[in-house]
C-alpha cells in the first residue's frame, strides 16, 4: 500500500464543484505526475469545508494550509511552490478582513474559531467515495460496539441520555422516538432517513451526504438495530445527484465490506438500505407525506395519530430521522452520552449545522454548539454584514421560521429560545438581511414558496396561504389598507391554528414575525406608499430635478420605454405611467439630477 | 370488553368506547359539530375522514392547535370546546376561504338547495367574504352521464374515497398541488376516457356541485310538449320508495300511486312501469340460468357458471373494464330498462300503429349510469335508441316541481296496462339481493315443477357487502353469491376467478344497498339509514303485491303468447339480449 507524505484535499461539495474544483483536482494530479510525485502526494476530493464564500477550497495536509478561491490554473503554482519548494502560495491564503494579515491555518480564521464540527466531522477531511478513509477515522466502530456490546435497549438509552433532538426542525427527542418504534412489534419495521431537504438555500443535509455518506449508513444500521428494523430507506431528492451518487458508492462499498447485509459483525443482525427518490416537493419532508411518497402515493400528509412509529411505510412501524440527526449518532455511541450532553444548552444538546446565507461576508456551512448567539454567528463566524451595511434581520427556520431583529441578537440559539423569540430552529437555514431588504417583500417571498409547495389537501393551507400572499402583494403594490394588516394577522393565526400539517401550521410565521418586528414598515407601505428599502417597485418614483438637469438627453436616449421627454438643453421629465423603474436613467445621468422618491 | 373513556365536551361529561372520534362522542350527547369532508356509509365500512376541510375543528385544552373532531380520537380526561370564540372564528374563516375560491353561481347550480357548503355557510351566518382573491379555473368535463364542474371542487376527497375504496374503480384522485389541487382523472383526461364506470356514487357523495348528473329534463319536456310524439314513461322499482324525500316525506315512504299520478299530470301519454320489464327479465335471465345449470349438471364442460346478473349498468361497465376475460359469464339478458324500451318500441309501437320515430321512451331511474346505458350503440335501431332519455329520481322531482304539481296531495293512481303490471318479484329488483331472489322464486318452480309456498328468501336479504347463501331446489343445492358496491363485487369475482369458491349464480349491484342507494336517488349526505329505510320499504311493497312471482304476471304471459313466443326464443334473443365489449384499454392507459 502506498504511503503518501502529503495529502491535498480539494473541496468536492456541490458549490466548489460548480466552480470547477474537479478540474482543480485534475490539474493538481497532472502537475504532480509531471514532477513524478504521484506516489508521494495524494489528491482527494472531499466533502464541503463550509467556507463556501471563499471557495473553491484546497487544503494541504499535514501542514494545514488552507487555500481559498483557487482556480484550476493555480494548480501548477501550488505544486511547484508549496509541494516542491515548501513555500506557501501567499496570494491564495485567506486575508483577515480586519488585520489584513494572511492566515494559513483555518482554525485561526474567524469563520472557524467558534465552530464545533461534530455532524460535519468528516466533511472536508476524508474522501467520501472511499469507505476505508471513513473506517480509518473510527468509522463503523460505533456499529460494531452496538452489535457486540450493547442491547438495543442500551443503545436507545444512550441516545436518550445524550439529549439529541431531531435536526429536521421540530426537535423531537430522538431516543424517545426510537423507543416508541422499538416497542411497536411487527414482522417488519423500517428506519427511514429523511434527506428531502427543501428549505430554500439550505444545504446542510446535502453536504453531509456528499461529504460523509458512510456516517449516515452506519447510523441507520445502529437505529435499525435499536428499533428492530432490518430495512433502511433513504428518501432523497432527485435534485441531489452528487449526494445520491456518493450514497450509492458508499452503500455498495459497505455491502462489499459486510457492513450491510446479513450477520453484520458476526451478529444475528441483518440490515440493508435502499434509496427512494423524491421529486422535490417541499411537503414530502413532512414524515407522513414522505412515507406516502415512498409508497408511490400522492405526497401529502395525513393526520397523526397514527404516528409512523405505529403505522408507517406499508403500514409497518417506521422511524423517520433527518440526515443531520443520524450524523450525530455514531460519535455519540463512541464518545458517550455524557460527552454529547456536555455540549449545548440545558434543553438542546450538541451542535447545529446552519446554511449561512444572505447579506453577510462569510456565506457558508457552519456548525456551532447550541447556545451560540446570533451575534456570534453573524459578526464573528459570518464576518459581519456585506459592504459595511447595517444589519436588519435574520431569518431562521426557512419558510416555516420567522425574522428576528437587532433585539434578538443575543439570543442563545436553541430550539426553545428561537421558538420563544417568534421563529424556530427549522432544519438550519439562516438568511441574514441588511437595510436593503424590504420586510413585506421578504414575507411575500416566503409565502410565494409555501403557496407553491402546499400540497393542497387542507383548506387553510391551500386557500389561506394564497390569500395571505395576495394581501402581501397588494401591500407591496401600494394598494394595501390598514384593514388588510388586520386581516393578515387574523388569517395568519387561523391558518396556524387549523392547518393539517407542520407546513401549514408554520407557513404564516414569516408574516407574523415581520408584522410583529417591522410593523412600522408595513404601515409605511400602506399609509405613505413608501418602501424604505427601495425594493417595492410600485412604490418608487424616479424624479428629475429640473434645477440640476442640463438637458443632455442621455437619460431620454437610454430609457428603454421612452418614458422621458424633454427638449435638448432644457429640463427633462419622466412620465410616471410609462416608467418601469429599471434605473437606467439614474445610471446614465452624469449630473446626479435623477433621484428615487 | 370495550374500554371506556371519559371526557368533557362543552362542560358535559361523556363516556364513550376507546377509539371513538370526538365528532361521534359529541354527537352521542346531542352536540352537532359541523363537518364537510367527513363522509361515512355506516355499515358499509366506508369512511372518508382525511381531516382536510378543517370545518370540524374544536379546541382541546392543552393542545397548541385546534383539532379536527372527525379525525381526533377521544382520550381520557380530554376537555373539549366545540364552539369557543376561537373555534367559531376559525371555522368561519375556513368556510369563508372555501367560498372565496368557489363560484358564487348557487342560483343555477345543480346542487342548489342540496349543497352542504351552502347550508354550512348559511348556518355559520356568513354574509360577506373577507378574503377575496383569485379563483381557480378549470374546464368543465361532460360525459354521457356525469358532469364534472371542477371549479366547484372543495377537495373534500369524498368522491375519491367512494371511487377508490367503495367502488375500486380508481377513476378519480387528487391532482396538482397547492391552490391548483383538485380531484380529477389521471392526467386530467375526460371522464369518458378514464376507467370511470359512470356508477355516479361520486355524484351522490359530492357535497357541492362539482359532480352532478347530466340534466335531461329539458329534452323530456320538449318531447312531452311535441304533439307528434307519443311519450311513454317507465319507472324503476327503487324510485317509488325514495322520491317522497324530495317532497319532505320520511325516507322509505312508499309513494307509488302518487308518483304514477304525477307522471300522468306532467303529460306522459303512457305511464308504465319498469317493474313489468323486471318480470320479463326474470323470464329471460331465469331461463338462461336454468339452462346453464341444467347443462352443467349433465356434465357439459363448456358451460359457464356462475351466471351473473346484468341489470346494473355500472356493474356492466365495471366487468367490461376490469374483467374482460369474463365477458361470457354474465347473463346476456338486457337490463329491465332496456327490455322495456325494446318491447315498447316493438310490441307496443305495433299495437298503437305508430312509427318508431314518433315514440319517445323516457325512464325514471335511481341511477346515473342508466343515462350512459341508454346511449349505448347496441341499444339503438338505425340510430334511434330504445330508451330515449333516462332521468334520475331527483330529476323527476324537479320535473314535478316545474309542473307545479303538489305531490303530497295527489291521489294514488295506477300504472297503465299492459306494460304497467308487475309482481312483487319485480319490485325487489330495487334492493340488493332482490334480483336473485326474484329469479329464485321463478327458477325454483320451473326447476322443481312444484309450487313455491314460501316466497320470502330471507337468507338472500341483508345489507352485508358480500353475501353467500345456498338455496335448496328440492334436494339440489344452488349456491348464490351477492355483492353490492363494486369493491365487494371485485372481492367476490376475484374469489371466483381464483377458483376459491363456486357459485351457480351471482347478483351484483354497483351501488351500496342496490338501487335504493343509487346515485340518482335523493342525496342522503352520508346518512345511510335513509337507504336502509328505502330498502325496508321495497320489501313491504313486495309483501303487499297480490302476485309475487314473475312468471305469474298475466301481461307477461300475454306478451309471450302474443308476440315473443318462448323465453330465450328467437324473437326474445333478438329483442331482449345483448353482448359485451372489452374496455380494458381504459385501465391499461392509466396503468402505463
Amino acid at each position: 500500500m502506498t504511503k503518501f507524505k502529503t495529502h491535498i484535499l480539494v473541496c468536492g461539495g456541490t458549490g466548489c464543484t460548480a466552480s470547477l474544483s474537479d478540474k482543480i483536482a485534475k490539474n493538481l494530479k497532472d502537475n504532480l505526475a509531471d514532477k513524478g510525485l504521484e506516489n508521494e502526494v495524494q489528491v482527494i476530493l472531499t466533502g464541503c469545508f463550509g467556507f463556501c464564500e471563499k471557495g473553491p477550497i484546497v487544503k494541504i495536509m499535514p501542514d494545514n494550509t488552507f487555500y481559498t478561491e483557487v482556480k484550476p490554473e493555480d494548480a501548477k503554482e501550488i505544486i511547484e511552490e508549496h509541494i516542491v519548494k515548501g513555500r506557501k502560495v501567499t496570494r491564495l491564503l485567506y486575508t483577515d478582513p480586519e488585520t489584513k494579515e494572511h492566515i494559513a491555518d483555518s482554525k485561526h480564521m474567524g469563520f472557524y474559531k467558534k465552530q464545533l464540527r461534530i455532524a460535519l466531522r468528516n466533511c472536508g477531511f476524508i474522501d467520501p467515495e472511499n469507505i476505508e478513509e471513513y473506517i480509518a477515522n473510527d468509522g463503523y466502530e460505533a456499529l460494531a460496539k452496538c452489535l457486540t456490546e450493547y442491547t438495543p435497549e442500551q443503545v436507545i438509552d444512550i441516545i436518550k441520555k445524550s439529549g439529541l433532538r431531531g435536526r429536521g426542525g421540530a426537535g423531537f427527542p430522538t431516543g424517545i422516538k426510537w423507543e416508541i418504534a422499538s416497542k411497536n412489534h411487527a414482522d417488519q419495521k423500517y428506519i427511514v432517513c429523511n434527506a428531502d431537504e427543501g428549505d430554500p438555500g439550505a444545504f446542510m443535509d446535502r453536504s453531509i451526504l456528499e461529504g460523509d455518506p458512510n456516517s449516515i449508513i452506519e447510523a441507520m444500521a445502529i437505529g435499525g438495530y435499536a428499533i428492530g428494523a432490518t430495512k433502511g430507506l433513504v428518501y432523497i431528492r432527485a435534485e441531489y445527484p452528487l449526494a445520491i451518487h456518493r450514497l450509492e458508492v458508499a452503500i455498495k462499498q459497505a455491502r462489499e465490506y459486510g457492513l450491510l447485509g446479513k450477520n453484520i459483525f458476526g451478529s444475528t443482525f441483518d440490515f440493508d438500505i435502499e434509496l427512494r427518490y423524491g421529486a422535490g416537493a417541499f411537503v414530502c419532508g413532512e414524515e407522513t407525506a414522505l412515507i406516502h411518497s415512498m409508497e408511490g402515493k400522492r405526497g401529502e400528509p395525513t393526520f397523526k395519530p397514527p404516528f409512523p412509529a405505529q403505522s408507517g411505510y406499508l403500514e409497518k412501524p417506521t422511524n423517520v430521522n433527518n440526515v443531520e440527526t443520524f450524523a450525530n449518532i455514531p460519535i455519540i455511541i463512541l464518545k458517550g452520552a455524557d460527552w454529547f450532553s456536555s455540549i449545548g444548552t440545558e434543553k438542546s444538546k450538541g451542535t447545529k449545522v446552519f446554511a449561512l446565507a444572505g447579506q453577510i461576508n462569510n456565506v457558508g456551512l457552519i456548525e456551532i454548539p447550541m447556545g451560540t448567539t446570533l451575534r456570534e454567528i453573524i459578526y464573528e463566524i459570518g464576518g459581519g454584514i456585506k459592504n459595511g451595511r447595517k444589519f436588519k434581520a435574520v431569518q431562521t427556520g426557512g419558510p416555516s421560521g420567522g425574522c428576528l431583529t437587532e433585539k434578538h441578537l443575543d439570543v442563545a440559539i436553541d430550539y426553545d429560545s428561537l421558538m420563544a423569540a417568534g421563529s424556530m430552529m427549522g432544519s438550519g437555514g439562516m438568511v441574514v438581511m441588511d437595510e436593503t431588504s424590504c420586510m413585506v417583500s421578504i414575507a411575500k417571498f416566503y409565502l410565494d414558496f409555501t403557496v407553491e409547495e402546499s400540497c393542497g389537501k387542507c383548506t387553510p393551507c391551500r386557500i389561506g396561504n394564497k390569500r395571505l400572499y395576495e394581501i402581501l402583494d397588494k401591500i407591496t403594490q401600494g394598494k394595501g389598507t390598514m384593514e388588510d394588516l388586520d386581516n393578515l394577522r387574523n388569517l395568519s393565526k387561523v391558518i396556524k391554528d387549523t392547518a393539517l400539517c407542520g407546513l401549514g401550521q408554520t407557513s404564516p410565521n414569516p408574516v407574523l414575525s415581520t408584522i410583529d418586528n417591522f410593523w412600522d414598515e408595513y404601515v409605511e407601505h400602506v399609509q405613505e406608499h413608501k418602501c424604505r428599502a427601495g425594493v417595492c417597485k410600485a412604490l418608487m418614483k424616479y424624479v428629475i430635478d429640473p434645477n440640476v438637469c442640463v438637458g443632455c438627453t442621455a437619460c431620454a436616449r437610454n430609457c428603454p420605454v421612452n418614458a422621458i421627454k424633454g427638449e435638448r438643453k432644457s429640463a427633462h421629465e419622466i412620465n410616471q405611467d410609462a416608467c418601469i423603474k429599471c434605473g437606467t436613467c439614474i445610471e446614465k445621468c452624469k449630473f446626479g439630477a435623477i433621484s428615487i422618491k | 370488553m370495550e374500554q371506556m373513556v371519559n371526557l368533557t365536551i362543552d362542560n358535559k361529561q361523556v363516556q364513550v368506547p376507546q377509539g371513538t372520534s370526538l365528532l361521534k362522542a359529541a354527537a352521542s350527547i346531542g352536540i352537532k359539530i359541523p363537518t364537510l369532508c367527513y363522509y361515512e356509509l355506516k355499515g358499509q365500512n366506508i369512511e372518508n375522514r382525511p381531516g382536510a376541510c378543517r370545518v370540524c375543528v374544536v379546541e382541546v385544552e392543552g393542545r397548541r392547535n385546534l383539532a379536527p373532531a372527525c379525525a381526533t380520537d377521544v382520550m381520557e380526561g380530554m376537555v373539549v370546546h366545540t364552539h369557543s370564540l376561537r373555534v367559531v372564528n376559525a371555522r368561519r374563516t375556513v368556510v369563508e376561504l372555501m367560498l372565496s375560491d368557489h363560484p358564487a353561481s348557487c342560483l343555477t347550480c345543480a346542487k342548489s338547495g342540496k349543497c352542504e357548503l351552502q347550508t354550512l355557510a348559511q348556518e355559520l351566518g356568513i354574509r360577506d367574504i373577507t378574503f377575496k382573491g383569485e379563483q381557480s379555473t378549470y374546464r368543465k368535463d361532460l360525459s354521457p352521464a356525469i358532469i364534472r364542474d371542477v371549479n366547484k371542487c372543495i377537495m373534500c376527497r369524498r368522491c375519491e374515497t367512494v371511487c377508490n375504496k367503495l367502488q375500486t374503480v380508481g377513476a378519480l384522485s387528487a391532482v396538482n398541488r397547492g391552490f391548483m389541487a383538485v380531484v380529477a382523472t389521471a392526467f386530467e383526461q375526460d371522464l369518458k376516457k378514464s376507467p370511470c364506470v359512470m356508477c355516479g356514487q361520486c355524484v351522490q357523495a359530492c357535497p357541492v356541485g362539482a359532480l352532478a348528473e347530466v340534466d335531461n329534463t329539458r329534452q323530456v319536456i320538449n318531447a312531452i310538449c311535441d304533439p307528434k310524439k307519443t311519450v311513454v314513461v317507465q319507472t324503476a322499482p327503487a324510485v317509488r320508495v325514495a322520491i317522497g324525500e324530495e317532497f319532505g316525506l320520511e325516507p322509505g315512504s312508499r309513494v307509488t300511486g302518487k308518483m304514477a299520478a304525477a307522471l300522468r299530470r306532467i303529460g306522459f301519454d303512457y305511464v308504465f312501469d319498469t317493474d313489468f320489464a323486471a318480470d320479463l327479465t326474470i323470464m329471460e335471465e331465469g331461463t338462461e340460468m336454468l339452462g346453464r345449470i341444467d347443462r352443467y349438471m349433465k356434465g357439459d364442460k363448456t358451460v359457464k357458471l356462475p351466471i351473473m346478473t346484468s341489470c346494473c349498468p355500472g356493474w356492466v361497465n365495471f366487468f367490461e373494464t376490469y374483467y374482460p376475460d369474463m365477458l361470457d359469464i354474465p347473463s346476456t339478458a338486457k337490463s329491465p330498462m332496456q327490455m322495456f324500451g325494446a318491447v315498447a318500441k316493438s310490441y307496443w309501437l305495433e299495437k298503437l300503429g305508430i312509427k318508431r320515430e314518433d315514440m319517445v321512451v323516457v325512464s325514471i331511474m335511481p341511477c346515473v349510469a342508466k343515462k350512459f346505458e341508454c346511449q349505448r350503440d347496441e341499444f339503438k335501431v338505425d340510430g334511434n335508441p330504445d330508451v330515449d332519455y333516462s332521468l334520475t329520481t331527483r330529476e323527476l322531482a324537479e320535473l314535478i316541481k316545474q309542473f307545479n304539481i303538489d305531490f303530497n296531495s295527489l291521489p294514488d293512481e295506477d300504472f297503465d296496462r299492459p306494460l304497467g303490471e308487475s309482481t312483487g318479484a319485480a319490485v325487489i329488483f330495487g334492493a340488493t339481493g332482490g334480483v336473485i331472489e326474484a329469479a329464485t322464486r321463478t327458477a325454483y318452480e320451473i326447476f322443481t315443477g312444484k309450487t313455491l309456498e314460501k316466497v320470502d328468501f330471507n337468507e338472500l336479504r341483508g345489507m352485508e357487502g358480500v353475501r353467500e347463501a345456498t338455496v335448496d331446489f328440492n334436494g339440489t343445492p344452488i349456491h348464490i353469491g351477492i355483492a353490492h358496491g363494486l369493491g365487494n363485487a371485485r372481492k367476490l369475482l376475484d374469489k371466483v376467478k381464483e377458483g376459491k369458491e363456486f357459485f351457480h349464480a351471482i347478483e351484483v349491484m354497483a351501488c351500496p344497498g342496490g338501487c335504493v342507494g343509487g346515485a340518482g336517488q335523493p342525496y342522503h349526505h352520508g346518512d345511510f339509514s335513509k337507504v336502509e329505510k328505502r330498502f325496508a320499504a321495497i320489501y313491504e311493497e313486495d309483501k303487499e303485491k297480490p302476485l309475487r312471482k314473475s312468471h305469474e304476471n298475466p301481461y307477461i304471459k300475454q306478451l309471450y303468447s302474443e308476440y315473443l313466443g318462448q323465453p330465450c326464443g328467437e324473437k326474445s334473443h333478438h329483442l331482449l339480449h345483448t353482448h359485451y365489449f372489452d374496455k380494458s384499454d381504459k385501465v391499461e392507459f392509466v396503468k402505463e
